[in-house]
């Protein structure tokens, strides 16, 4: 287990541990309005201290991680819920027209920074926290699609898919008795880094205005809030701030870690 | 050479139609009526309907978009359905923030993290290689609009060495325009290089272990030479793929950190416009910034053919 493993593993345990907990508490109500008590310093009573509405700010950063995870969540499952099949199935039949299809529309897909589908998205429906994932979702097809195909062609030519293959095993199956179970060590690592790049994009949409809806605390309004205070409250723009550099250094961490573990090529280059 | 370039050329220009029809399809199937939503809930059904025929809302859908397409063609965005001016302008005075802001940040990122690279290619496995990680691992948990605070919070609250935010124009001189792109573009390119650092510093490492490497070493050359001389320039391809990579996440990114710093780009016009719901201009503009992330990547193909002849054939 290396260094890089352990520190990720902690602070994913703690992303998770905040996002949890805000299920069944939080020091304060975070839409409670307390103008009286607004950008109080650190206290007992407020552990991170309270913003210009006198919210307490440790139980927004506690709801808005479950914010972060929630979006990332879905939007990693959008994206490798449908990436994944799509690309086992472009494999299996390689050359074919669902090949082509896929490739083209990987190519496209990638034209398009998940920014600018959040934004044609939002123009159409509204913003929204389910447009955030949609947009964020449909930037991750393509990368799950193309790891997919590019690791099933690889697979495919392995003597034991021949075998199944002449056990009589359809496409189908092979894919996913045989692929796909040799797949999940590539597609876990790929997913961690996804979501953390999910938790930066979701910060960024809501920065915009374009994810989660007040009153739901969201780190990345969080920080657009605070900016118009930042000179007089720096506070508040440092700790939703941390709590996303934190979030994604441990997922990214993790990701790397995973990654030495689980590819013996790379820990043997290490040993 | 003319044959890759006339393939490329044809994928390219295959790429844009399907982009702009998707783009053209998303957004004409917004629920609710442009002019409607202009002339407000209470206008009268023949204001509504003039301003339909105005706006060219009563043709079919495909004319439109065969419109469009001719329009833009010919420079013409169509009219801005809040300001009622060409979209063509408004474009322009932003793209004239917004690309330099882009550029800018590519350079500064290019800058930085080539010689980090380096630097941690040379000294692999040591101190000095551990720490350059370290801060790169950091630097790419960054957001890039977070950083923008911080740097305002320093330099421009504290230290008062910049301007907070705003944009003075270029016509207050190439300097002032810099100046007030200097705080954005170090924001913007921070966590691009910390990647292209890691990128350049792995692709270094794989090429050193090739033989070219160690017969340029057996020639006399010292580490340090081999590494700039041979390594770098064989090192290129996945260096330039992540350059290209970049231009369309600092394009992106640029909208968002226009909002940190106010600056009139592309950013703020699109996020006038998705409120106001002038969808003329967010169409545009979402075309042109797919258009320069479609044509970065074709310039990137035919830099991987100048850098790596070897490629011409394939």
């Amino acid at each position: 287990m290396s260094r890089g493993l352990v520190t990720g593993g902690a602070l994913c345990a703690l992303f998770l541990g905040a996002a949890l907990l805000s299920l069944v508490w939080t020091p304060h109500d975070v839409a409670a309005i307390d103008i009286a008590a607004k950008l109080r310093g650190p206290s007992a009573a407020h552990w991170l201290g309270t913003d210009h509405f006198g919210r307490d700010l440790f139980s927004m950063i506690l709801v808005g991680a479950r914010v972060s995870l929630a979006v990332a969540l879905v939007a990693v499952g959008i994206g490798a819920g449908i990436g994944v099949p799509l690309g086992l199935l472009a494999a299996a039949r390689r050359g074919g027209v669902v090949d082509e299809l896929v490739t083209r529309a990987n190519d496209l897909v990638f034209a398009f920074p998940s920014l600018l589908i959040a934004i044609l998205i939002t123009a159409v429906f509204g913003p929204s926290a389910i447009n955030a994932i949609v947009a964020i979702g449909i930037f991750n097809i393509p990368v799950f699609a193309r790891l997919t195909r590019g690791a099933a062609l690889a697979l495919w030519q392995r003597d034991f898919v021949l075998a199944a293959r002449v056990a009589g095993k359809g496409e189908v199956r092979i894919s996913v008795e045989h692929i796909l179970p040799n797949l999940a060590d590539l597609l876990i690592v790929q997913a961690t880094i996804q979501f953390s790049l999910a938790i930066l994009a979701e910060a960024a949409l809501s920065y915009v205005g374009l994810g989660a809806q007040p009153p739901t605390p969201s780190w990345g309004r969080m920080l657009a809030e605070s900016q118009t205070m930042i000179a007089i409250a720096p506070r508040l723009a440092l700790v939703p701030g941390l709590a996303i550099v934190l979030a994604v250094l441990g997922l990214n961490l993790l990701g790397d870690g995973l990654r030495d573990l689980l590819d013996p090529r790379v820990r043997r280059a290490r040993a | 050479m003319i044959r890759y370039l006339a393939t490329r050329g044809l994928s390219l220009a295959l790429s844009l139609l399907v982009a702009s029809l998707v783009i053209f399809l998303v957004l004409n199937v917004v629920p609710g009526d442009p002019a409607r939503y202009m002339l407000g809930m209470n206008a009268r059904p023949d204001t509504v309907a003039a301003l339909r025929a105005e706006l060219g809302l009563d043709q079919p859908a495909a004319a439109r978009y065969l419109a469009w397409l001719g329009g833009m063609a010919r420079g013409d965005f169509g009219t801005s359905y809040t300001y009622r001016t060409p979209v063509a302008g408004m474009i322009l005075d932003r793209v004239g923030v917004s690309l330099p802001l882009a550029l800018y940040a590519l350079a500064l990122s290019t800058a930085i993290a080539i010689p980090l690279g380096l630097f941690a290619a040379a000294r692999r496995g040591r101190a000095a290689d551990t720490g350059v990680m370290a801060a790169t691992q950091l630097g790419i948990a960054v957001p890039n609009f977070w950083l923008a605070m911080l740097l305002v919070l320093v330099f421009a609250v504290r230290l008062r060495w910049f301007a907070a935010g705003g944009f003075p124009g270029w016509g207050a001189g190439i300097l002032a325009g810099m100046k007030a792109l200097t705080l954005p573009a170090i924001a913007l390119a921070a966590p691009q290089a910390a990647i292209l650092a890691r990128v350049a510093r792995a692709a270094l490492i794989e090429t050193l272990g090739e033989d070219f490497i160690r017969t340029a070493r057996a020639k006399g050359l010292t580490g340090g030479q081999a590494l700039t001389r041979h390594a770098l320039r064989n090192a290129m391809i996945p260096v330039l793929t992540i350059i290209g990579l970049q231009f369309s996440f600092l394009l992106a990114g640029a909208i968002i950190i226009e909002n940190v710093f106010f600056l009139p780009g592309l950013g703020r016009l699109v996020f006038q416009a998705i409120s106001q719901r002038d969808l003329v201009v967010v169409q545009s503009v979402v075309m042109l910034l797919v258009c320069a992330v479609i044509l970065v990547t074709f310039l990137v193909d035919i830099a991987y053919v100048l850098v790596d002849p070897r490629l011409r054939r394939t």
